[in-house]
């Protein structure tokens, strides 16, 4: 194509929090040309990620991701976000690799490109036709960032703008570890402050009651906050932070949460169990872990079966505010699914089962976040004992990027009924 | 209700946009039918504080949104998405004659839009809102090159879009109030024209008899490998029309691909300078007028229309598209009457078919990008001599002219998009 007739490339908006959509037109094309849409982004690790997509322009010379179907490359259909949500590490990158925003102060830059043909590889090579930046923010004009070390307790609280006072979430992540703040920021853009809730290292704490007078007094942390409605502040829990979750709602008598999100999580665990106990039983399982043919780690059937009695699981009769479950059935992390079915059972029990509310997303694996982030089906993790493994998480991109983009909405929607809306909870039995 | 139970959800949506984009805002969780007060502050980098409000009564689901519902008064009535923006005025109790116009364009206008209990005319500043979000307006696209132009002893800024370009170019100029205005260039620039903000009221240019030259030197001065020379344009207002049209007509070295002409004239001695035009206008001084608030009145400077050819760009020997924007309403230059006049003279010559006039009633002379605040009046310095402040009438109807810079805006772009990008035209040879 000839550079005197350059073509029009446009991303609206070009600058979006990550939850938002953006709508990528391309103008100023010949007429029923090939060009392929193109992403390109270098992450914080300098590994770069990028997706294509494969269109063909109208008799105006005009394609819109929105409205036209993608013919070929990391995604096909008619898919206004596939630029985003298929990315993944570009060829001869290191294996494993995982995309998380640690410095949510800055947004995530994503290059957009239209370049002249249907193209797989070389972009690198080649100058683009256009191209265009795009900002992806996760923290929202106003929101404010507190570093948080009070009281033993460890994390970073993320305050919407204004006056307050704001309903409150206690954020809490898996079993990696560290600190990580983009959920919490994402959720203070929306209206709550938001505590991402570093964890205690086994060993740290003296003792099981002391590791959970740790959660508890992280949860006071955010109630008693100045600018924080105390008696409307919820859990939100992936993996590990799931079971915390479950187990707090259940059996803590010092904190009541106002509602629970519990993504990818189960209700087991060994009563009574420290944190370094829990992680001993772990291993002791370890002749559970399967290997696929990647020789990737299974760990879904080392919870299996779902015990029986109260021994090893959270009494989930005893929950009285609502909870959200999240769960993908295709994750080979943890027995999600298998485990909420029992939960189902346990609360219809005990009758309290209205507070219920499953979703499950078939081919959707267990790293459920926030929408348009990349898939992984299977990442290099770094055990307790420090060995570096690849688990296997699984789900198939496009099932795993609707359930993203679908759960998010829901929990959103929530967190909005339960947190925001004036009606008072139901009785409580 | 009380503060303590209650907690209002007020979102905008995007949070971050360029300033001719348009946002939602909305309120939940408020009771059905409370009636509430949405409304915006900003505080511009001259110190200035400005603001607009809404009475709003919420819905049976406790919701209000500004771009379905009906304000009932305040800065603006009626369903208006951006009524908070455009009805900005400076706050009771400013000086008189303010007119909103940022000229650091490296950062964004963070306008606060709160939401305060009931409907409210005053007193915002002791009152503390129910809920506020912090809201930025850009000029500048992420991406958007600022490149500032010294050489030749000119003053001009280059905005180059993002991407590898080529681009087509624009000369963008202001009014007579001279200073270099920056934000429309950057604004197009995000629209992926390289622009050029000139200021051309320096002794150098001002007596240069054909200015073009002048101009064509800085253009290659300026040249940048990433701007396509044979595909410029030049976008003039007020007094920069009178300039845009002498050079489309007149230059020998520029062929311009099409020309824009907001609230101008093609009244001027054909072959004077720049400096010479400006006395042939003092010269009719007298016939300046003033309203009952004294201000100033310069639309019979120009008129009548005169019928001799010498004293008027003869436009029927422009061989490129011409879109005239005028305000019907405009106090400050006979636009209508002169976009009359060119009408008619193309069409004596027979190339009316590359002139597009946008009229608009009640529109005043300051016809600029949308979302912007209408100023009916403000300051203005004679640069003399003698140097003297005076309170210029600019005119247009707050709504009407907000409208019109809203409908204007857009179709400048198309039309700027069509002469510049597409690969048709007229030929130049």
């Amino acid at each position: 194509m000839s550079p005197a007739v350059p073509p029009v490339l446009s991303v609206v908006p070009s600058r979006a929090l990550v939850d938002e959509t953006f709508r990528v037109t391309v103008q100023n094309l010949p007429p029923g040309s090939a060009v392929t849409l193109h992403s390109l982004h270098r992450s914080e690790d300098e590994d770069m990620w990028e997706a294509f997509g494969h269109y063909v322009s109208d008799q105006g010379g005009s394609v819109s991701v929105s409205d036209d179907f993608c013919f070929g490359g990391t995604y096909t259909g008619k898919e206004a976000m596939g630029l985003l949500w298929s990315m993944r590490p570009v060829p001869g990158s290191r294996e494993g690799l995982r995309l998380r925003k640690r410095d949510v102060c800055t947004p995530q830059l994503v290059h957009i490109s239209v370049y002249g043909g249907h193209a797989e590889q070389g972009f690198a090579a080649r100058p683009p036709l256009a191209s265009v930046l795009s900002e992806r923010w996760f923290m929202g004009p106003g929101v404010r960032r507190v570093e948080v070390k009070e009281k033993g307790a460890r994390g970073t609280l993320f305050i919407p703008p204004g006056p307050g006072p704001f309903p409150g979430v206690l954020d809490m992540w898996g079993g990696g570890g560290g600190l990580l703040e983009y959920r919490s920021a994402l959720l203070a853009s929306h209206g709550y402050a938001s505590l991402a809730l570093e964890y205690v290292n086994p060993g740290e704490l003296e003792s099981a009651d002391m590791e959970f007078k740790y959660f508890e007094t992280a949860f006071n942390i955010v109630r008693l906050h100045p600018l924080v409605s105390p008696d409307r502040v919820g859990f939100f829990g992936l993996c590990l932070g799931s079971i915390m979750t479950n187990y707090l709602a259940a059996e803590s008598t010092a904190i009541k949460p106002r509602c629970c999100v519990c993504v990818s999580g189960v209700h087991l665990y060994p009563r009574g169990a420290a944190f370094t106990e829990v992680y001993q039983a772990i291993t002791l399982k370890a002749h559970k872990v399967r290997l696929d043919e990647n020789n990737h780690e299974i760990w879904r059937y080392r919870e299996l079966p779902i015990p029986g009695d109260l021994s090893g699981k959270v009494d989930v009769g005893r929950i009285n505010c609502p909870m959200l479950l999240v769960n993908g059935l295709d994750d080979q992390n943890l027995p999600t699914v298998e485990a909420a079915e029992d939960m189902a059972r346990m609360m219809r029990a005990a009758g309290n089962d209205h507070l219920l509310t499953r979703i499950e997303y078939p081919a959707a694996g267990h790293l459920i976040e926030p929408p348009y982030s990349p898939h992984f089906r299977a990442t290099k993790f770094i055990k307790q004992n420090r060995e570096k493994v690849t688990l296997l998480w699984g789900g198939r991109t496009k099932p795993h990027s609707d359930a993203q983009e679908d759960s998010w909405k829901k929990i959103l929607a929530f967190l909005q009924q339960h947190l925001y809306a004036n009606n008072p909870p139901r009785a409580k039995m | 209700m009380d503060r303590k139970q209650c907690c209002v959800k007020l979102s905008v949506q995007p949070s971050r946009g360029l300033m001719d984009e348009k946002f939602l805002v909305l309120v939940q969780s408020v009771l059905p039918g409370f009636q509430l007060t949405v409304y915006a502050s900003y505080r511009c980098d001259d110190g200035h504080s400005w603001e607009a409000f809404a009475h709003y009564t919420a819905n049976a689901s406790g919701t209000v949104n500004v771009s379905e519902d009906h304000s009932l008064g305040g800065t603006y009535c009626g369903v208006e998405p951006m009524g908070l923006m455009w009805s900005l005025r400076p706050v009771p109790g400013s000086k008189p004659g303010l007119r909103m116009r940022k000229m650091n364009v490296l950062t964004p206008m963070e306008v606060t839009i709160s939401v305060y209990r009931g409907h409210l005319t005053e007193g915002f500043v002791d009152q503390v809102p129910l809920a506020a979000v912090v809201v930025e307006r850009w000029y500048m696209a992420p991406g958007v090159r600022r490149v500032p132009v010294t050489e030749g002893g000119l003053t001009a800024t280059l905005f180059l879009p993002s991407g590898p370009g080529p681009f087509p170019g624009l000369l963008d100029l202001w009014g007579g109030g001279g200073k270099l205005v920056e934000y429309r260039a950057a604004l197009l620039a995000s629209h992926g024209i390289a622009s050029l903000a000139l200021d051309y009221l320096t002794p150098q240019i001002t007596k240069e008899n054909d200015v073009s030259v002048l101009f064509y030197n800085e253009w290659t001065n300026v040249q940048h490998p990433q701007v396509i020379d044979s595909r410029i344009g030049i976008l003039g207002l007020s007094f920069g029309t009178s300039i845009a049209l002498k050079m489309a007509v007149y230059s020998q070295v520029f062929k311009l691909r099409c020309v824009v002409c907001i609230s101008g004239s093609h009244v001027q001695p054909i072959k004077g300078s720049v400096e010479q035009i400006m006395t042939s206008f003092h010269n009719n001084v007298d016939k300046t007028r003033f309203n009952e608030e004294q201000q100033v009145i310069w639309r019979d400077l120009l008129l009548p229309i005169p019928t001799d050819p010498s004293l008027k760009v003869e436009v029927g020997r422009l061989r490129c598209p011409l879109l005239m924007v005028v305000g019907e309403d405009d106090q400050n230059w006979p636009a209508h009457e002169s976009a009359v006049d060119v009408k008619e003279m193309m069409q004596r010559a027979g190339n009316d078919h590359l002139l597009t006039v946008l009229s608009y009633p009640s529109a005043g002379h300051l016809i600029e990008p949308p979302f912007t605040p209408f100023a009916r009046a403000s300051s203005y310095k004679i640069l003399g001599p003698p140097l003297q402040m005076v309170m210029v009438l600019w005119g247009g109807e707050t709504v009407a002219h907000s409208r019109a810079q809203e409908d204007a805006w857009r179709k400048t772009l198309v039309f700027l998009r069509e002469n510049l990008y597409r690969a048709t035209s007229s030929s130049h040879l």
